[in-house]
């Protein structure tokens, strides 16, 4: 079985449903990645994981253990970690700061973790002094997800880690990525680059008005003639 | 139970309660919080037009309160010659710097063009201008004025006009400096704006009790005329001799009831008359773009609302109201007091009645003013009663006791401040909540 | 040379010291309303109130210290009850907070709600120390009253202008400086102070990383009723305790707080002291300093005061509508307007 395991996720904000059925799953050390159209329910399928918002059907399991009802800072102890959309960083504190937070009530060797952080993001290391909010865009997306690292997680989710960021950018955050996930990490995101985040993923997920419309493998989808016409812009 | 039985319950409560100190205390001591109770009633609606409408917060009822009250000085007072002689062209070269630097202020910006903050910092520097050469040109007037047998005047007094014009001139001063303040506070965020008016309330205060030869001072005016005979012409009319011997009552008693019902016959008129004014205003279709703006104000600007004017002109409409009320309470005591304006009185008691009675809703102002002076004036005695009960088992000469007894006045902020915390957490809306959805 | 040493001493003696004093009483009242604002996001209106309380427990612990004759002199034995002050006015904070704020801040309620409910909870603070200590004027500094006394001065330099230096003042002066030292150090260089600035900075994304709201808040709390205790109960020695004046000062600290920063401890400071130096300069008489200055040569007629004394608060006011004018997120910037 899947390490995180999202089953026939139904429910939305007050009145109608926005997830319908959706089930998504990414095992440690695979890349998992939601596409889809505006409104699929993307984002919304990616706070439901995190219990940001409350299911009326479904449930959700990391380990085998079910979390369905637990609140988003008690996910964090079972080993998930968020990166949202905005507002990613302490922009008023130093990058090295952002860090100590991210790993300050779960992580009782700390300063080994900012370690090897560093040894992820070198850059950082070198601005550890400066503050998170006089950074580049893609410096301070850098460091959104280092202090999401931070609690050492196990399954890490990013909600559209690359937008507003340049594509050299993109680039080398996606190798980031894929580095993250070879130290045995689950990720999940969800991308509105669709075909350089399918080009990583090892699972892709076509949303459809809160449904699974297509699940392949990444270099599968991309070849798939009727996700590339229809989502993929041709 | 619906909206109108619960309103007729809580007022008779409220007409029950007042013949309780009727009976038990006097019917004096009745009339005197009964007469309060109008004002405040008034006041009420002046902060409920501003927050209950509008969601505009006015932490500054007590400075146009103030300016009601001056407006009493300054229409009734006796004209005090001496000064007016005294000072006549300096004053007259006041108002003429006065209305050159708005002309001028008034042209620049309409010649140039200004960002929003150069033009208030313009504004306040044409504001700052006028005061200080007022003061400089005032300067050996207000010394000569306030020489003038200063036990006695020291001032300007008044134009000697009947008080009730007063209840005229004190709205309109208070919406004056209404539209100056909401033209230069308003675009603030809530709390910005809270402070703000707390803040100009007491620049307001603090001049009039320091600007001994506008209005006296901390040495107050005294002996204001009154729209209702004094108890001591009364006292020797024969007519009212007659009267009191048809209810047969002694006739000093019943003289300062008389007064007393004849002050509460004209504010009864004053209140139904802006009863009638805001009802009718609410539920008209300006009053519900009013309330649109305040629910959303994103979709009314949407639909063309200019919001900064609405809110302007709730605020100034606000103002005036407390305005009213102001004068209203100087006519009643006959002297203006600028020591007595405290913010706690009448600012935040006010405040405390809108929430209490409902924001948004006028008859729900109304009680609020009635029930919370109700109990601010007889909480203190209730206090005593109540410590006196409670403390009994330890003792009469325990010096807790006494200590306790000695304090019970302070009974009062608890409780004003308790009734505050339990509305706003148990019941939100008020006693009187807010028909949503059923005007028209 | 010497006129200018009088005027040097004038200048020290009326404006710099007073306003010195003043501005860090300011500062660390300002200091408390800020860090509230920064984690509840609301402005306290009781934290005036809150100043009074703790002040009211410090002047009883003081009085049954003094009645069986414990005492620290040449220090005043207040310094010697302020612990227990502060113990009680925390307690209080806490105890506000969990039976009136929280309830608000599970709701989320909007900051105006806050602030709503902050006037009743200022309403009943002050009835209570109404009921503890009266309404009364008290004093209750019994130290050594004079460090230097202005006569003791014009012996000791043959000046003809004097400079008293009072023991209240320099303990306001050392208190607060150790006070602001540590708040730094707590802010800057411990896991919950920085804690704190996260949560202040960013609370969504302090919950993603499991920093609980709760502790942060009652933390706060606890820094606040400390800076209020202190705040009160230094201008209570400095100058002397009347319930009433509490409720007078919120607004130079509201000011304070707003005109360097809402929600900037480092404005706070700054606001604090450009707010007492402003209240002093603008209403001190210049003329015996302008003569000292002209070398005699000249003599203006008048006081030169700019305002009168009458007109203190005002300038603060003043000041803060000022800037909430033309500036509303403060001289070193802070919340938005």
């Amino acid at each position: 079985m899947a390490y995180l395991k999202a089953q026939n996720m139904t429910g939305g904000y007050g009145g109608a449903d926005i997830l319908r059925g959706c089930s998504i799953e990414v095992d440690k050390g695979k890349i998992a990645v939601i596409v889809g159209p505006n409104g699929a329910g993307k984002s919304t399928a990616m706070k439901a994981i995190f219990g940001m918002l409350t299911l009326r059907e479904g449930d959700i399991r990391v380990g085998g253990e079910d979390i369905s009802v637990l609140p988003p800072q008690k996910r964090v102890h079972k080993g998930m970690s968020f990166v949202p959309q905005v507002n990613n960083v302490f922009s008023s504190l130093t990058v090295e700061e952002n860090l100590e937070m991210g790993g300050a009530t779960s992580n009782s060797r700390l300063q080994e973790t900012i370690a090897e952080i560093y040894d992820l993001f070198p850059i950082l290391a070198e601005k550890r002094r400066q503050s998170a909010g006089e950074l580049s865009g893609g410096q301070r997306q850098q460091v959104a997800v280092a202090r999401a690292l931070m609690t050492k997680p196990s399954v890490l989710m990013l909600d559209e880690p690359t937008a507003g960021v340049s594509p050299i950018v993109i680039h080398e955050l996606f190798d980031k990525i894929i580095e993250i996930a070879h130290r045995g990490i689950a990720i999940l995101m969800v991308e509105q680059n669709a075909k350089q985040a399918l080009e990583i993923a090892d699972t892709g997920y076509v949303l459809v008005q809160g449904e699974n419309r297509f699940t392949d493998n990444g270099p599968a989808l991309l070849a798939d003639d009727e996700v590339r016409r229809t989502f993929l812009g041709g | 139970m619906n909206y109108l039985h619960s309103r007729t319950l809580l007022f008779s409560v409220t007409a029950l309660l007042l013949m309780t100190v009727g009976f038990v205390q006097s019917w004096n001591v009745a009339l005197t919080i009964l007469n309060l109770c109008l004002i405040s009633a008034v006041m009420a609606l002046g902060v409920n037009i501003q927050w209950g409408y509008a969601g505009l917060v006015n932490f500054g009822a007590m400075g146009f309160a103030a300016l009601g009250g001056l407006a009493v000085v300054l229409i009734a007072a006796a004209p005090v010659e001496e000064a007016w002689r005294a000072s006549s062209t300096q004053i007259m070269f006041c108002s003429v710097v006065t209305i050159a630097a708005a002309s001028a202020y008034f042209v620049v910006t309409r010649l140039f063009v200004f960002t929003l903050a150069s033009k208030k910092a313009l504004a306040f520097f044409t504001i700052g201008i006028v005061v200080v050469s007022s003061i400089t040109l005032m300067g050996p007037a207000i010394r000569k004025i306030e020489s003038i047998d200063p036990s006695l005047y020291g001032y300007l007094g008044g134009l000697g006009l009947p008080v009730l014009l007063s209840w005229i001139a004190g709205p309109m001063l208070a919406a004056g400096a209404g539209w100056l303040i909401g033209k230069v506070a308003l675009g603030l965020r809530l709390d910005y704006l809270a402070i703000a008016t707390l803040g100009i309330s007491e620049i307001v205060v603090t001049l009039l009790k320091n600007e001994d030869w506008l209005s006296r001072g901390v040495k107050n005016v005294v002996g204001l005329p009154r729209p209702v005979p004094f108890e001591i012409d009364l006292q020797r009319a024969e007519w009212f001799q007659h009267l009191a011997e048809i209810v047969s009552q002694p006739v000093d008693s019943f003289s300062s009831i008389f007064v007393k019902l004849c002050f509460a016959g004209l504010f009864v008129v004053v209140l139904a008359l802006l009863m009638w004014l805001t009802e009718s205003a609410l539920h008209s279709p300006w009053g519900r773009m009013i309330r649109a703006v305040r629910d959303n104000e994103v979709a009314a600007s949407a639909m063309g609302k200019d919001i900064k004017k609405v809110h302007l002109r709730i605020f100034v409409l606000g103002s005036a109201v407390i305005g009213l009320a102001g004068a209203m309470l100087v006519t009643l005591d006959g002297q203006f007091t600028p020591g007595a304006y405290q913010p706690l009185r009448f600012t935040f008691l006010v405040w405390i009645m809108v929430i209490l009675g409902g924001s948004g809703n006028n008859w729900g102002s109304v009680l609020g003013g009635f029930f919370v002076w109700f109990f601010w004036v007889e909480a203190e005695p209730l206090g005593a009663w109540l410590i006196d009960i409670l403390t009994l088992g330890i003792g009469e000469e325990s010096a807790l006791r006494q200590h306790l007894i000695h304090n019970a006045a302070q009974m009062r902020l608890i409780v004003m401040g308790l009734l505050l915390l339990f509305v706003m957490r148990f019941m939100p809306l008020g006693l009187l909540p807010e028909k949503i959805g059923k005007v028209s | 040379m010497e006129d200018l040493l009088n005027a040097a001493v004038l200048a020290a003696n009326y404006i710099v010291i007073p306003a010195t004093v003043y501005g860090c009483q300011l500062a660390l009242g300002a200091l408390g309303v800020t860090l509230i604002y920064s984690v509840l996001r609301f402005s306290n209106f009781a934290h005036g109130e809150t100043m009074a309380f703790g002040t009211a427990v410090t002047i009883l612990v003081t009085l049954s210290l003094q009645g069986i004759g414990v005492g620290i002199f040449p220090l005043p034995t207040a310094l010697l009850a302020l612990p227990v002050g502060i113990l009680a006015t925390i307690g209080l904070t806490l105890a506000t907070d969990r039976w009136v704020y929280r309830f608000y801040r599970r709701k989320r309620s909007e900051p105006i709600i806050f602030l709503i409910v902050s006037i009743g909870v200022m309403f009943v603070m002050s009835g209570l120390v109404r009921f503890l200590v009266g309404t009364d004027d008290r004093v209750f500094d019994d130290g050594m009253r004079f460090l230097i006394t202005a006569r003791d001065f014009k012996e000791l330099t043959g000046l003809g202008e004097g400079l008293a230096i009072r023991t209240s003042q320099l303990i306001t002066l050392t208190t607060a400086l150790t006070c602001v030292g540590l708040l730094f150090w707590f802010l800057e260089h411990t896991k919950t102070g920085k804690m704190m600035r996260a949560f202040s900075d960013n609370e969504d994304l302090a919950l993603l990383s499991g920093i609980d709201p709760e502790k942060i808040v009652r933390i706060a709390w606890i820094t606040a009723a400390c800076l209020a205790t202190l705040a009160g109960t230094l201008y209570g020695l400095d100058k002397s305790f009347k319930p009433f004046v509490f409720q007078q000062l919120l607004l130079p600290i509201f000011a304070a707080a707003i005109v360097g920063g809402f929600g900037n401890p480092l404005g706070a400071i700054a606001g604090g002291f450009l707010i007492a130096f402003s209240e002093v300069a603008l209403t001190y008489p210049y003329k015996r300093l302008i003569t000292y200055l002209a070398q005699s040569s000249w003599e203006p007629e008048g006081l030169l005061q700019l305002m009168s004394t009458d007109y203190k608060y005002a300038v603060s006011f003043l000041i803060l509508v000022m800037v909430l004018l033309v500036r509303p997120t403060g001289i070193l910037g802070g919340a938005k307007a």
